[in-house]
């Protein structure tokens, strides 16, 4: 974590910054979804408390922690409080790993008689060499998080809607992680950083011994992999379990799945964690296909001779992941109130019957094409 | 190792806060039959779950363990595609992968028309 005291703290103190700006992101997400779904179907949404309705947020965060601690089971009480607590720490782990910017690099300096060795921060909380497969591991641990519930309610519909959440869960994270070996074929590392460095500069490729260079556009792994990106992208929604994907906790059928029974804090730490998911969702999103932190006309030594400092450079990088970042959640919000819900076969055949083969497709076409390249 | 394991505790830390946080400020906890009552909306609650699971789900299960196996067998075909592509063993690795992915189409076919996936 450190060689010494100082990058020790430094690191401690930025792992608990990413996570607490996630937990804290969660309410104005909530504000947002309801602002965009207002915007979408023509009504205003929350806009009385403080600027923008805002204000909202305070009333939606103290509310639940002033409700009563009630525990409906008595035969599985530990797994009844175990289970929003597991709904929350793997999105909160896969997060700590995506980096938001570039790493910047502090020369040796001396304080108060001390000297302090040279220094590189990454803007994420550890940095990982295999952190794609740590991020596919972890995730889907989530759905344990869905059991537990389901099954410490002990009521008929949070176990069908448990049942249904891990199922199509499992079912979707085939075509998850078959639409990333087309990923790992182009960029041939495990590593975020590495896959956001290979992704610099313009659109070049070698095709049939000739090397190509479009410089209309940027060198974005969605050039690449359209259809893994599409593959990718779908599926993610449904590990989400979002509206077209949303069969867990169909209302019309199962009053509120998985988190029937349950209610005030608890019930919002799985919320906290559905919408962690969905930021882990689109921060892998602009990983793998977006380009990560790059900004295509220029690159790191470009903006390093505009800015001056590295620590600026990776500054304005972080603005850039942003923004791409919030596109995507609003992508998210966005398919939610467009979308209508699918019927259950519909949702297995979807994602057994057609995402799989078009994944496998995928996957076999980038091989030979990389082949034949070469 | 170390930031991850400090992320796990700081994470549970911060959950087991807020769970607490209603136990300490919220009403305290007034037992009553009806509340601890199956949820259900306007007619009398169902008899208690009994715990079993339709096979289905199961069968769901078992294939996806054999599925995400062979899938993972394909990441470290992934990384070192492009090295062995540039020695003499690139055909024999592209034919090795071929025979492998038709294993998995097979596996694949046969599911569907055994119907194994059929949700009805």
């Amino acid at each position: 974590m450190g060689q010494d005291i100082f990058e020790f703290s430094i690191n401690f103190v930025k792992l608990h910054v990413i996570l607490f700006s996630m937990i804290g992101l969660v309410p104005f997400m909530v504000w947002a979804e309801r602002r965009v779904s207002a915007l979408i179907q023509n009504r205003l949404g929350p806009n009385r408390y403080g600027p923008f309705g805002l204000m909202q947020i305070l009333a939606d965060l103290v509310k639940p922690l002033m409700k009563e601690d009630f525990v409906k089971s008595k035969q599985h009480k530990a797994l009844y409080y175990i289970a929003p607590i597991l709904a929350v720490v793997p999105p909160a782990l896969v997060f700590g790993a995506i980096p938001f910017s570039a790493p910047f690099s502090i020369p040796a300096f001396e304080l108060w008689g001390f000297f302090l060795g040279p220094y590189t921060f990454h803007f994420q909380a550890f940095h990982l060499n295999t952190a794609v497969v740590f991020a596919l591991g972890i995730s889907s641990l989530s759905a344990y998080a869905l059991l537990a519930a389901g099954w410490s309610s002990e009521s008929k519909y949070p176990m069908l809607g448990a049942l249904r959440a891990a199922a199509q869960n499992i079912s979707y994270e085939l075509a998850l992680s078959l639409s990333l070996v087309g990923v790992l074929l182009l960029f041939n590392s495990l590593d975020f950083l590495e896959i956001i460095r290979a992704q610099n500069g313009p659109l070049s490729f070698s095709f049939f011994g000739k090397n190509v260079v479009w410089s209309f556009l940027p060198n974005w792994g969605i050039f690449y992999q359209p259809l893994g990106a599409f593959i990718f992208f779908v599926t993610l929604i449904a590990e989400c379990n979002r509206i077209p994907f949303d069969l867990p906790e169909a209302e019309a059928e199962l009053v509120s799945g998985y988190h029937t029974e349950y209610g005030g804090i608890k019930l919002i730490l799985f919320y906290i964690g559905e919408y962690a998911h969905i930021m882990v969702s689109s921060a892998l999103m602009v990983t793998f296909y977006f380009g990560g932190f790059n900004l295509y006309p220029w690159t790191k030594d470009s903006l390093l001779s505009f800015f001056g400092s590295e620590i600026m450079v990776s500054l304005f990088l972080f603005m850039v992941f942003l923004l791409k970042f919030f596109f995507f959640i609003f992508v998210f919000m966005w398919i939610r109130w467009s979308l209508p819900r699918f019927r259950y076969n519909q949702l297995m055949d979807l994602g057994w019957k057609s995402l799989l083969p078009w994944a496998l497709f995928n996957t076999v076409m980038t091989a030979l094409l990389i082949f034949f390249a070469n | 190792m170390l930031p991850i394991v400090t992320l796990i505790f700081a994470s549970i830390g911060l959950c087991v806060v807020l769970i607490s946080i209603p136990r300490l400020f919220g009403p305290k906890d007034r037992v009553s039959s009806t509340k601890a009552e199956d949820y259900e909306c306007g007619i009398a609650p169902p008899p208690p779950s009994t715990g079993r699971i339709p096979v289905k789900f199961f069968l769901t299960a078992i294939l996806f363990i054999l599925f995400d196996i062979e899938i993972i067998f394909l990441y470290p075909f992934a990384l070192a595609y492009r090295d062995f592509l540039q020695t003499d063993y690139g055909l024999g690795v592209v034919l090795a992968m071929g025979l492998f992915l038709l294993l998995f189409i097979f596996g694949l076919w046969w599911e569907i028309k055994t119907k194994a996936l059929d949700w009805k």
